[in-house]
């Protein structure tokens, strides 16, 4: 059907998306815009950023925090180094274990099917803040998890209070090193304010034992996202598979696997952002100790800015976290594309480059 | 094509939706510009005072409103009072949006922070000479006092009486010099007990330091000093009693403060606050203990000072009804119904008499009231006094020269920008 007058139907479009435009505008794309210049302004948070008395540094946070050793390097670099184990440790075995749960309570002749699915969604339901309390006592020096491992004999660290790097633990049970007297060729160098011993540090205890909270908490949320996707796999492919002979294993790796590719991307992509944002947990449960081992860049923002009242590099700080995600998802993509298509598209282009003819009215 | 021109037109409203909300709050704050002494903002008729505390509990919240109530019933105003579960943030919050609270606590801690930010309303209340000294400087920043304290804290050496007892030590053995405190923690300590525990960070070992004599600044607050035979001194002291064993922090034992540790009977001896008055009533009851003056070291009695202000924002536009509320808060008579209902020190001297009169057992925390020293007191320091933190975590095993010389270089930093 054609509108009477065709001129007016943009006008009519702007209309209807102007409510969009004005929320978005407000809560979106202003604090966005808004923090940007904080993070290059001088702003001591009075008074509006915007107003006179505010005047433009140029890039001289995003240079402590980058480029000039001290001690504003030393923490973000501490903050980064932190996070990335933590990302390197939750994301792969959240992915793995929502898989696994999402597989298992898809089978149709499990019995209690629901009562499992509610039980491992349980957690993704109950506040953050709710379950970090409760495993601060779990985790306490005599608590659950360490009474647990004294039937085993093994004696628990003092989980939150303990500093220790898990790397430079293993490391020295394998007898590559002595902790107490690290290799002077790691600690002498210092790479970006952090010497090379600290860097391959690994996590600490006591952010090993905010992985296991988290890989526990967010588990649940994405086995329900695979569970979708299970759920679409036509029983038919199965079938045919199963026709053809393959085994479980084998069917689950060439048909399950390449059927959830999209809804992989999407849980990792998920998890890598919410993982480097981690904040709740570090807040209620350590405030970044011990010994600055769980500070997270956000946490180190939150703290810049409201401890410390540096709002300029707080904000600075959050927008090199944004940059480092935005690449991270960037890459991912490209590393999780689908290959068949990719080479479908380029060699479409060849053919489109090598016949200019077909490509439409594109002058040469 | 239609997406980006949608993200300009995003990006060309944002601005504009910006500049207009953001315009009021500033022309606000006009009044009180950067703190200036000069004369106070006041509001023509009746005003209604925001108040912003961090309140210990039920008690102190219904004595605060009590006060608060009382005051603008006599004076015509009213008085709102809120209680913030993060001091720092909502503060913050406030100063940005233009529209902080009139009067609120501030952190001594935080004070220099504040202050250099053209945050707080100077002003000075009745009689302010009466105010401890060292509660004064605490928050005098360049020279200037910006508010009146409000109440304050020192440490003292916390004993558990029965196994003091059962050590076989008397009256007359309660440490007085530092060799003294490593003699009894020894005595003290056993398979179970360690004789004393801290919680860790400089609020605690500082003690030391100040004990032999040292700061980690000098006395204007313009160049740090941690890199001093003193405070190397302190330090050492702390050192020394954590690696012999007869000393621990409280993560060591497994527990979160001092006050817990010595209330579950893990440690003997502990230094802490009157603020463990409360943790020991309440969660502790059946612990015999008592308090002593801190040892004294090499140069003299040395404690920590804790202490809170009343601050009165530079944005607010009643600041004359602020100060005149502040007045009658910090009078002798509300001082010590303050300190009935919460257990809180006088921040005035001529209340002390008074307070230790009803209070003898807390004889040991108001005499530091007269050598204690308070929090470190420079703009922005906070991120390098928690990285001094977070390196003595390890106190018994850190290399102090390397601690000392890494915080003179980060305070150096702040110092010069």
């Amino acid at each position: 059907m054609r509108t009477r007058d065709p001129q007016r139907q943009p006008v009519a479009g702007w209309l209807f998306i102007t409510p969009m435009l004005v929320i978005l505008g407000l809560f979106l794309a202003a604090p966005i815009v808004m923090a940007l210049w904080v993070s290059v302004s001088d702003w001591t948070g009075r008074g509006s950023p915007f107003s006179g008395e505010v005047s433009f540094v140029g890039a001289q946070n995003y240079r402590d925090l980058l480029g000039a050793d001290g001690l504003a390097r030393q923490d973000f670099m501490t903050s980064m180094r932190n996070t990335f184990y933590y990302v390197l440790g939750v994301v792969p075995v959240q992915t793995v274990l929502a898989l696994l749960l999402a597989v298992i309570v898809n089978q149709k002749f499990l019995r209690g099917r629901t009562f499992f699915r509610t039980a491992f969604y349980f957690p993704s339901v109950v506040s953050s803040v709710a379950i970090s309390l409760v495993f601060l006592f779990l985790f306490t020096g005599t608590g659950a998890v360490n009474q647990f491992l004294a039937l085993f004999g093994i004696s628990g660290p003092n989980w939150f209070a303990d500093p220790r790097g898990v790397l430079h633990v293993t490391g020295d049970a394998l007898g590559l090193w002595e902790v107490g007297s690290p290799p002077q060729a790691l600690t002498g160098t210092e790479v970006l304010s952090l010497s090379l011993w600290e860097w391959i540090s690994g996590p600490s205890v006591a952010l090993s034992a905010i992985m296991l909270q988290v890989v526990w908490t967010t588990a649940g949320t994405f086995m329900l996202m695979f569970l979708a996707a299970l759920q679409d796999l036509p029983a038919e492919v199965d079938e045919a598979a199963m026709v053809d002979g393959a085994n479980t294993w084998q069917r689950f790796m060439n048909v399950t696997v390449p059927h959830l590719r999209p809804t992989i991307l999407l849980v990792l992509t998920l998890g890598v952002i919410g993982t480097w944002q981690v904040f709740d947990q570090v807040y209620v449960m350590t405030d970044g100790g011990p010994a600055k081992t769980t500070l997270t860049p956000a946490y180190l923002s939150f703290q810049t800015a409201f401890t410390n009242l540096d709002f300029p590099r707080g904000a600075a700080i959050a927008f090199l976290l944004f940059a480092l995600i935005f690449l991270l998802t960037q890459a991912q993509r490209f590393l999780l594309r689908d290959k068949d298509e990719a080479a479908q598209r380029r060699a479409e282009r060849r053919q489109r480059r090598q016949h200019p003819r077909t490509r439409t009215e594109t002058p040469a | 094509m239609k997406r980006t021109t949608r993200l300009f037109a995003i990006a060309a409203i944002g601005p504009l939706a910006l500049t207009a909300c953001g315009g009021d709050g500033f022309e606000d704050s006009a009044g009180g510009e950067a703190g200036e002494s000069q004369a106070p903002a006041s509001a023509e008729g009746p005003v209604e005072l925001s108040m912003l505390i961090a309140s210990s509990g039920d008690a102190e919240t219904d004595a605060v409103e009590e006060a608060a109530a009382a005051w603008a019933e006599e004076s015509g105003n009213s008085v709102e009072v809120t209680v913030a579960s993060d001091m720092n943030q909502e503060l913050a919050q406030g100063f940005a949006g233009g529209s902080p609270a009139d009067v609120f606590y501030l952190d001594a801690g935080a004070f220099a922070t504040n202050a250099e930010a053209g945050n707080l309303y100077a002003y000075e209340a009745e009689d302010n000479g009466d105010f401890y000294e060292p509660l004064r400087e605490a928050f005098t920043y360049e020279g200037q006092q910006y508010c009146a304290p409000k109440d304050f804290s020192t440490l003292g050496l916390v004993i558990n009486q029965t196994m003091w007892e059962e050590a076989g030590l008397g009256e007359d053995d309660v440490p007085t010099t530092y060799d003294e405190l490593m003699q009894v923690a020894d005595t003290l300590t056993t398979d179970d007990v360690t004789g004393l525990v801290l919680s860790p960070g400089i609020d605690r070992l500082g003690a030391f330091v100040v004990g032999s004599g040292g700061w980690w600044m000098n006395e204007d607050n313009t160049e740090p000093t941690a890199d001093t035979p003193e405070v190397l001194q302190g330090l050492q002291v702390a050192q020394d009693l954590v690696s012999s064993g007869s000393g621990a922090l409280s993560s060591q034992v497994d527990t979160g403060w001092g006050g817990e540790a010595f209330g579950t009977g893990r440690a003997a001896m502990t230094i802490e606050g009157n603020w463990i008055k409360g943790a020991m009533q309440n969660d502790y009851p059946d612990v015999d203990y008592t308090v002593a003056e801190l040892p004294e070291g090499p140069a003299g009695p040395g404690t920590l000072l804790f202490t809170q202000c009343w601050g009165v924002a530079a944005q607010s536009d009643a600041q004359a009804q602020a100060v005149d509320l502040v007045n009658h808060l910090t009078s002798a008579e509300q001082q010590m119904a303050f300190a009935d209902a919460f257990g809180v020190m006088p921040s005035r001297e001529s209340v002390s008499e008074e307070y230790t009169e009803a209070y003898p057992e807390d004889a040991a925390f108001i005499a530091g009231g007269d050598y204690g020293h308070g929090p470190i007191n420079v703009p922005g320091i906070a991120d390098v006094v928690a990285d001094l933190n977070s390196q003595l975590e390890n106190i018994g095993n850190a290399d102090l020269q390397s601690v000392v010389e890494s915080f003179d270089s980060n305070a150096e930093a702040v110092l010069g920008q």
